[in-house]
């Protein structure tokens, strides 16, 4: 066993572990701050995958960006409200719980089952990429790779996203402002 | 060696622990983070793939624009969720169920 499959195991315990605690605590901050914890597992598991400049991003857009962003949502709302829900949540416990216990289970197993079945090692277009010579290893430098693919190769999409995440900003500002004004 | 089929698994769990969320939480703001676990799982399959593609990086720029999308779907949900509260003062989306008047 080596050290990096050592760390692969440390990190998806992690990252499940911390999920199934998101989706199982009934406090809601606990839950927005322990999902900090599976967004920093999963960074480390692109680390793993050889993606460097993802791990990095995912950093710096979700942990820096979005969290923020929700404890913000979250630190609007007023307290009774949320209260309320608490309340409701709990109420209503077990017959939701079990449905979606139920969903979540039979897609798993389907999945699972898929995956088992598809035999990666043997895919064919993974066979000619090793083949090839293509595959990632540990002492490559991707980050330059990815900066010249993303002006060349990928401009197209480059571009769409960024006009794209331009008009997202703008209806998000446009639906959040106040409306006594009207 | 860590193999593809490793991260496959662990992304198959983190994607039914996001659907579980959507499907039984009564609250807008944790069925966000459930889209955003279920998000996560499918950049994590994305990259796991990308490793095969050394010269055209295609799984990892796509895994960016998938972080970058999701983050502009999280800003204009959050506005939309703060709307909500401000109309019908909860943000259950079992109980929004009448239009504008």
């Amino acid at each position: 066993m080596t050290l990096a499959r050592v760390l692969f195991y440390l990190m998806s315990f992690i990252v499940l572990a911390s999920a199934v605690f998101v989706a199982s605590t009934k406090n809601l901050v606990r839950s927005v701050f322990i999902f900090f914890i599976t967004l920093f597992g999963l960074a480390g598991l692109y680390v793993l995958a050889l993606a460097d400049f993802v791990a990095i991003t995912q950093i710096v857009i979700y942990v820096g960006g979005i969290l923020v962003l929700i404890l913000f949502a979250f630190m609007l709302s007023s307290r009774e409200n949320l209260d309320a829900i608490q309340q409701q949540k709990s109420r209503f416990l077990s017959v939701d719980k079990l449905s979606a216990l139920i969903l979540a289970g039979l897609f798993f197993v389907v999945m699972l089952n898929m995956i088992f079945k598809m035999d990666t090692g043997n895919l064919g277009w993974i066979k000619q990429a090793v083949s090839a010579n293509n595959v990632i290893k540990p002492t490559d430098l991707v980050t330059d790779n990815i900066g010249i693919n993303l002006m060349t190769r990928y401009l197209l999409p480059f571009e769409a996203i960024s006009i794209l995440l331009m008009i997202a900003l703008v209806g998000a500002a446009h639906l959040s402002r106040k409306e006594e004004m009207e | 060696m860590i193999t593809l089929t490793d991260f496959l698994v662990v992304s198959v769990a983190l994607f039914c622990i996001g659907l579980y969320m959507i499907v039984s939480k009564h609250n807008a703001i944790q069925i966000l983070i459930g889209i955003e676990l279920m998000l996560n799982a499918a950049i994590l399959n994305l990259v796991a793939f990308g490793k095969y593609d050394k010269l055209n990086n295609g799984g990892q720029v796509f895994a960016l624009f998938a972080i970058v999308l999701a983050a502009a779907t999280t800003a204009v949900a959050l506005a939309i969720i703060l709307n909500v509260y401000r109309r019908y003062k909860t943000i259950d989306p079992g109980e929004v169920n009448r239009l504008k008047d």
